[in-house]
């Protein structure tokens, strides 16, 4: 019998520990000067350096440092005055050195902290997630298991490894343990990875995306009896490939757990995995012991000392901050709170605000965002930003509307079909012939024309039932295909019959 | 005098494993005796290591050696595999993994 | 012709008497009439020697200007890659391998029209004092061939010994370069610790390795100092300054005033009397040229054996972890990746180096670091500092490079402790990053075998070692009326 979420919720407290890899977006690799842009062929984006042949070198990339700099103080760390690489010791075809040149006991930015808004069913709530250590390391090659049934690595008779991603720059961003967000966790672990996410992408040092693993999020998750001070053993999953990933990933985690303690178990301290298509996670090959990683600093790189000065003016050109930003944009829009919240959490923040840019209001670019837009990508399954509707386009049909040009009803018919890819909204519009009947002499006899069928109707109106003109309008509206201004419509129609608004 | 640091035939053992060496039953006998005479004599370093003394990492006081993010060529792939034991398809191809990614 | 110093093979080329072909023809034709007997070339690359000879000759015919060492004959120890050239290290495990790129040295090689005529036999990676532990056959002594020419890089040195080469690179982590040059009467180099680039040069100890200059006489080895030092980008651990004017250095030979250190810890109980006789006359030597010798004490020295014994296994446990049958070089067993892998190494490691990485690994691991590999690092602090008290006292620091003469073929093959003896005078100086010159000093009077006399001199202070190397080698030929090599019983 499962147990329910609102049962793990009353016996148990969860805790969380979040560890985030970024792929940073230089143009060369973190050690070496080989391209690192996507999808060359195999082997070809190599050096003796990232191949790790007899004999190869390191040399750091001044950007990658200077983008996890950037990035430690987004997050509020301290930059270390003195930071060193160290090697961490372990075998596996996709490494070509068999060790990770990475950082361990002296990272380059400490204790930072991101304050979240967390929109959940009670309200936004406030969390400050606190920040471990910001550090930086390098990717492995990539392995292509063949012979299996998935592709996957159990089973396959042989593997086939391409080294174009070893050594593409990493930055990990740790999480202390986070407390206290009872309930909430799952949301509070998908709101940290979004607002990082955000962060990063304001910073201009990745393009992550985590369906393409620029961002990769392994989730650690821990229960222990509500009231308990000592926490409890702890299940690191991986492969949690988008933030809707991150959310279910942990609450899956909260629910097995509990499912374990409440038998009386002891929960298995391992690494899972978690499966997009069901929603569960599985364990990964249990390990007889935890592998030493024999740690040492790297005695090929020299240390790392940023000064004072370097770190100011990296601070200095930091972007806006996402919350500030968004802070800023509602002051000017004029946003309620619940609106803002809902913009945010529907990713359309930055779609609302470049129409808005393109000229459109900032209440109606927000209303079709929201509304038609976010309904259709809510159908579809896809957020918003990947339907084949540009800020461009909505701004132009809000242009449109304002014109008169289009009908609000006539508006809804043109986004969709720009959705679904029949090119722009004039193309849209010519297409389907849609033009706003405007032209007085068409209303007119069309008007006419409803007034002829319905002479009862059009009699009443004349006698100053006004709300009877309803029935007329409808027709009306029918006639010209609904292509008329239902408001114009109304106006003349009135005036034709004596009566005025 | 330090005394003689224990290290077993299983401690060995387990340290060929994680480095990866495949010994024999003869060599793991001879290098556990080889080794406790070796750790015997430099045991001593903990002796004198003592007290707020800094550990030398790099001989020379360096720090901040950078290179730009340039672009600079690669191997082609023909070179890349070269040396390589068995290839396919542009890759370098290796017996079935057992173990999982770390 | 063979039997010439290389700067006066580089003069007689640039005065167009001999053609660079001529050259490295006659060192292939020695070559192959003693290396059978001394072994010490592990491949020869003819071909390419001749072609890049001829280029040489080529362009200097055109008229071009030339740098000094165009066209002078080099072996080449074999963990330096050199592109499309076998190189091995000694190793099974890398036997057939054939580097896409050239090591730094070998480009600044190229660049100033040296001629490389081939890999010389070393120590597996770089661990040993004797040549003993290459995989594919000891190196000879050219003193006596029942004998060890030291090591790691035996191979060099007895090629420069035997006259097959008059100029040789070598590689120095724990002694490497000078201990072979006392063994075998020759000069060898270890510069200051970035000065040489390590890009190409199979890590070992990456802390500690450094590539250095082999030859016959003083001179000889600061011109291909200048050639293979300076600032490379792409080694992130080596010096941004100038190269030191050592070429100058060994011409001026001046030791005037100069203060000289002798070492107490470096002498004594273990030392070969011959040993120390012919370092005491040196001495002498020393002092009559208007030198001042004091003694100065490094109590931490010691300790430098044994921290070396921690330090270099450690980094080389996981400088070696790449060689994993995936990539290049030998692949072997069945099975499973993890189980080729395992067999790989098994069969393509030989004795000391799985002992040296199983030593490492343990050094490292959680729970024994901070009194291992912790520790001798701590120590390696200590021993910095002695030195740094010590040049305080004196502007050069003096010893034996070695305690003993060349030992017979296969008499501490078995007692790894005793070889590791061998380095404990020339340790100190990579684990503080210093550099160091071996000059012959003459022969043991009890056997007849050459000694040396190591120079130490601060970081960067290169220009020391072959000022006060170049004065006590000038003397010392007076004195023997004759070069060292040519007392030689076999000398082939």
């Amino acid at each position: 019998m499962a147990i329910s979420y609102d049962e793990v919720i009353t016996k148990y407290d969860p805790v969380l520990g979040l560890e985030v890899h970024v792929e940073l977006g230089t143009a060369s690799k973190m050690f070496c000067g080989c391209a690192t842009v996507f999808g060359a062929e195999p082997n070809t984006q190599v050096c003796p350096v990232c191949l790790g042949l007899p004999g190869s070198l390191p040399v750091v990339n001044g950007k990658a440092i200077e983008y996890t700099i950037a990035i430690g103080l987004a997050l509020n760390c301290s930059i270390a005055p003195f930071s060193r690489f160290a090697r961490k010791n372990y075998f596996y075809p996709d490494m070509p050195k068999n060790f990770q040149t990475s950082q361990y006991d002296e990272p380059i930015c400490v204790n930072g902290y991101l304050d979240l808004e967390v929109e959940t069913e009670d309200g936004v709530k406030e969390f400050r997630v606190e920040i471990e250590r910001v550090h930086m390391e390098e990717d492995t090659g990539k392995s292509l298991h063949v012979g299996g049934a998935t592709g996957r690595i159990h089973g396959a008779d042989y593997s086939l490894l391409d080294y174009n991603r070893a050594g593409i720059p990493l930055v990990e961003i740790v999480t202390k343990t986070i407390e206290g967000t009872g309930k909430y966790a799952p949301l509070v672990a998908k709101a940290y990875v979004k607002e990082l996410r955000d962060i990063l992408r304001g910073l201009g040092v990745s393009d992550v995306k985590m369906e393409q693993g620029s961002l990769r999020c392994d989730a650690n998750v821990s229960l222990r009896p509500v009231g308990e001070k000592k926490l409890g053993i702890r299940s690191e999953t991986k492969n949690v490939n988008s933030l809707r990933s991150v959310e279910r990933a942990v609450r899956a985690e909260m629910i097995r757990h509990a499912g374990i303690l409440g038998k009386g178990e002891r929960v298995k301290q391992e690494t899972r995995h978690f499966h997009e298509n069901t929603g569960e996670t599985t364990p990964g090959r249990s390990k007889e012991q935890a592998e030493d990683y024999r740690y040492f600093p790297e005695p090929d790189l020299v240390p790392v000392a940023p000064s004072k000065e370097w770190i100011e003016e990296i601070r200095s050109r930091l972007p806006e901050r996402p919350s500030d930003r968004r802070k800023r944009l509602q002051d000017a829009w004029a946003v309620p709170d619940k609106e803002m919240a809902a913009m945010v959490n529907a990713d359309v923040l930055d779609l609302v605000e470049e129409s808005v840019k393109l000229g459109a209001d900032p209440t109606k670019a927000r209303g079709w965002w929201l509304g038609e837009i976010a309904r259709i990508a809510n159908e579809r399954e896809v957020p918003a930003s990947e339907l084949s509707i540009s800020p461009k386009d909505v701004a132009k049909i809000v242009e449109l509307v304002g014109k008169g040009e289009l009908t609000d009803k006539l508006a809804r018919q043109v986004v969709e079909g720009v959705i679904n890819g029949e090119g722009s909204p004039q193309d849209v519009i010519e297409a389907r012939g849609f033009k706003v009947v405007s032209d007085d002499g068409a209303l007119l006899a069309a008007i006419e024309k409803a007034i002829a069928a319905q002479p009862d109707v059009a009699e009443k109106v004349r006698n100053g039932h006004i709300p009877a003109a309803g029935a007329l309008i409808g027709a009306v509206m029918k006639e010209t295909k609904g292509q008329a201004d239902a408001s114009k419509v109304r106006s003349l129609l009135l005036k034709t019959l004596g009566q005025s608004e | 005098m330090s005394e003689t640091p224990a290290i077993s035939r299983s401690d060995v053992a387990n340290l060929a494993k994680l480095a990866r060496i495949e010994m024999t039953e003869s060599e793991l006998d001879h290098l556990s005796s080889e080794l406790a005479v070796i750790l015997n004599a430099v045991a001593r370093v903990s002796e004198v290591a003592k007290g707020e003394i800094a550990p030398t990492s790099h001989p020379l006081p360096l720090v901040n050696v950078f290179r730009e993010d340039q672009v600079a060529p690669s191997l082609t792939q023909e070179e890349a595999l070269s040396g390589a034991p068995a290839s396919e398809e542009g890759r370098f191809k290796v017996p079935q993994i057992l173990g999982e990614e770390a | 012709m063979i039997r010439q110093s290389a700067a006066d093979m580089a003069q007689a080329l640039a005065k167009k008497e001999v053609s660079a072909e001529e050259l490295t023809k006659a060192h292939f034709e020695r070559i192959s009439t003693v290396d059978s007997k001394v072994k010490a070339f592990l491949h020869l690359d003819t071909e390419g020697a001749i072609n890049a000879a001829k280029d040489v000759d080529q362009r200097r015919s055109r008229g071009e200007n030339l740098p000094t060492l165009a066209g002078v004959p080099l072996a080449l120890k074999d963990v330096m890659t050199q592109k499309g050239i076998p190189t091995t290290c000694g190793s099974k495990i890398l036997e057939g391998w054939r580097p896409p790129y050239d090591s730094t040295v070998v480009t600044n090689l190229k660049r100033n029209g040296v001629v490389i005529l081939g890999k010389t036999n070393m120590d597996e990676f770089a661990m040993g004092s004797s040549t003993e532990n290459s995989a594919f056959h000891p190196t000879h002594n050219p003193w006596d061939l029942t004998r060890i020419p030291g090591g790691s890089g035996g191979g060099s040195s007895a090629a420069i010994s035997a006259f097959e080469a008059p100029l040789a690179i070598g590689t120095d982590t724990g002694g490497s370069i000078r201990q072979p040059a006392a063994v075998t009467g020759t000069v060898g180099v270890k510069p200051t610790y970035g000065g040489v680039s390590r890009y190409g040069l199979v890590a070992f100890s990456s802390s500690l390795d450094q590539a250095g200059p082999c030859a016959r006489t003083v001179l000889d080895a600061a011109l291909l100092h200048e050639a293979i030092a300076g600032h490379d980008p792409k080694d992130s651990t080596s010096i941004n300054a100038p190269v030191p004017k050592v070429v100058e250095a060994a011409k001026r030979a001046d030791v005037k005033g100069l203060k000289i250190g002798v070492i107490k810890e470096l002498q004594g109980e273990g030392y070969q009397k011959g040993v120390l006789d012919r370092f005491q006359e040196s001495l002498e030597i020393l002092s009559s040229l208007g030198a001042e010798i004091v003694e100065v004490s490094c109590p931490s020295f010691d300790y430098a054996l044994a921290a070396y014994y921690l330090i270099a296994p450690s980094e080389c446990s996981s400088n070696l972890a790449r060689f994993d049958a995936m990539r290049y070089g030998m692949r072997t067993g069945e099975g499973s990746a993890e189980e080729v892998m395992n067999q790989t190494r098994e069969a393509g490691f030989g004795k000391e180096v799985k002992r040296r990485i199983i030593l490492g690994t343990y050094a490292l691991s959680s729970g024994y670091y901070d009194a291992y590999y912790g520790s001798a690092q701590k120590v390696r602090t200590l021993i910095k500092d002695d030195f740094a008290r010590s040049f305080d006292k004196a502007e050069i620091l003096v010893s034996p490079t070695a305690p003993t003469t060349a030992f017979k073929i296969g008499e501490k093959s078995n007692d790894p402790l005793a070889m590791y003896l061998n380095d404990i005078a020339t340790i100190p100086v990579n684990l503080a990053g210093v550099c160091a010159m071996s000059l012959p000093s003459g022969l043991a009077t009890e056997d007849s075998l050459p000694a040396g006399f190591q120079i130490m001199a601060p970081a960067m202070a290169d220009d020391r070692l072959y000022n006060a190397g170049a004065a006590l080698e000038r003397e010392l030929l007076a004195k023997w009326g004759k070069p060292l090599l040519e007392m030689a019983p076999e000398l082939l």
